[in-house]
């Protein structure tokens, strides 16, 4: 579980976040939406550690970051995975080499152990006989696999994917979403996304925050943002025509 | 004021690339591979330029030799005392600075703008260590290329005077050996040590706290030559005042 308290972040003059409090459970796909500029990423950094907040405090299972030692800290972060918005794979290593290493950096492993566990991930994330493939060889959609493998071969306990889908077909899309959502599950993650895609957002969003101007406008499930009134997220949420009809139809159901 | 902040970011990076060093079974090959991309990667260049700067001196020498009083064997002397003291270690510098500087600002900053140095970083990784130490460690092997580049340049220098008729090849060779100066090489070699540091960082500093996109990685690599050359050059003169008077 991670635990946000009145979390603030400014850079020079620039007052990003003003106090957000929220709370993200284990073993569920936890969701931040928002407008661009809304302060998504500057929040998902400072869950990270890759920000430190201006104000305020996040606490990992009971542990606060800030009261860390710096050894500790670095304990925390290898209990991290991450999934960049390009997937951020190094170039210059095959998927195989890729995903192998956090194995290489941070464990004491034989290359026999290495290479099963890498074996074993690769396959949990469906990507077969891609292994000596290199980044640029291979389609949007297995770089983002090879990304979520790279994020869960150290057994994470907190999994953050920033904008998982951008770039990816509808279809490849949702087979990305099922896969963090089971993944989180099996693992009993906690896992934060960052995301614009409404489909995400109704397909795994069991937990959603919204973020407006640096501030929660609104959090609740997939289920409650159908029935909010909250004029922000309504107009943010259903923007598009599709979504406009869908939530008139639940509206008519309901009715 | 940025130069100021520019130059404490640089101090700062210096010290924390020493920092939470990556395991040596990885290191190991990081330098392996660096040592491969930035020494054996130029040797082709420095070698054909050594060879033609030295025939330029050369052959510049004996033009400006007309007066029968001065001895031939002076061209071999101006091509061995160019060519160590100058050329080898400060012209082939500056052409390191726009060969490898600019691969080093554009590979980092690249990695930068894919966010693969965030990567690193969540994931409890030193970037500043796994991606410039091997890099600076690979460049201490740089007098190696220094001292190809002064023997292929008094070789070049020798095949001009020679085959250009301008001068035999045992007064070539006795000008070559003429008052000759261990120190000299010395000097050379302090230089090259100094510069492949430099060569080595100054392009990380910039390829690292880059901003932007694919636009700023090109600005980025231009404005890296440009400080890598007038920062070899300024410490050129100071290393000269300080060890040669």
């Amino acid at each position: 579980m991670i635990e946000v308290d009145n979390i603030h972040k400014s850079f020079d003059d620039a007052h990003i976040l003003k106090g957000v409090t929220t709370t993200f459970d284990t073993g569920k796909t936890n969701l931040i939406i928002g407008q661009s500029g809304s302060g998504k990423t500057v929040f998902l950094k400072c869950l990270l550690g890759l920000f430190k907040p201006t104000e305020g405090t996040i606490c990992y299972d009971g542990k606060r970051y800030s009261e860390l030692t710096a050894a500790e800290q670095r304990d925390l972060r290898q209990e991290m995975g991450m999934v960049f918005q390009g997937s951020a794979l190094f170039d210059g290593k095959t998927v195989e080499g890729n995903v192998m290493f956090p194995l290489e950096m941070f464990t004491k492993q034989s290359k026999s152990e290495m290479q099963d566990r890498v074996d074993m991930v690769l396959k949990r994330v469906n990507l077969v006989d891609a292994n000596h493939k290199f980044p640029s060889e291979i389609s949007g959609g297995m770089q983002k696999r090879v990304a979520i493998a790279r994020a869960i071969v150290m057994n994470p306990k907190y999994l953050f994917c920033d904008e998982p889908n951008s770039g990816l077909d509808p279809r490849t899309a949702i087979v990305i979403d099922n896969l963090i959502k089971e993944i989180t599950e099996e693992y009993e993650i906690t896992t934060v996304i960052n995301t614009h895609d409404m489909n995400s957002v109704m397909e795994i969003g069991e937990k959603i925050l919204f973020l407006k101007d640096g501030l929660k406008e609104w959090e609740g499930t997939k289920h409650e943002i159908f029935k909010t009134d909250n004029k922000a997220v309504t107009d943010f949420v259903y923007s598009s025509e599709l979504f406009k009809k869908v939530r008139q139809m639940y509206i008519e159901e309901r009715n | 004021m940025k130069y100021l902040t520019d130059i404490g970011g640089y101090a700062i990076m210096v010290v924390d690339l020493f920092k939470k060093p990556t395991k040596w079974r990885i290191m190991k090959d990081l330098i392996l591979k660096e040592i491969d991309e930035l020494i054996f990667g130029s040797l082709g260049i420095v070698v054909f330029i050594s060879f033609f700067i030295g025939a330029v001196v050369s052959i510049q020498t004996a033009m400006n030799l007309t007066s029968d009083l001065i001895p031939k064997n002076l061209i071999g002397f101006a091509t061995r005392q160019s060519i160590i003291l100058e050329f080898a270690p400060t012209f082939c510098s500056v052409i390191m600075a726009g060969k490898v500087g600019s691969f080093i600002t554009s590979s980092i900053g690249t990695m930068r703008v894919t966010e693969q140095i965030d990567a690193l970083e969540v994931m409890g990784v030193n970037a500043l260590n796994y991606l410039v130490f091997p890099k600076i460690i690979a460049m201490m092997l740089y007098p190696f290329i220094i001292a190809v580049a002064m023997y292929v340049g008094i070789f070049g220098g020798w095949f001009a005077g020679v085959f250009g008729g301008f001068i035999t090849s045992a007064d070539f060779v006795e000008g070559v050996t003429l008052d000759f100066i261990p120190f000299h090489i010395t000097y050379s070699f302090i230089k090259t040590f100094v510069f492949a540091f430099l060569l080595a960082t100054i392009p990380s500093y910039h390829g690292f706290y880059m901003k932007g996109g694919a636009l700023e990685v090109g600005k980025a690599s231009t404005t890296s030559f440009v400080w890598t050359s007038v920062v070899i050059i300024i410490t050129n003169y100071i290393l000269t005042q300080l060890l040669l008077t």
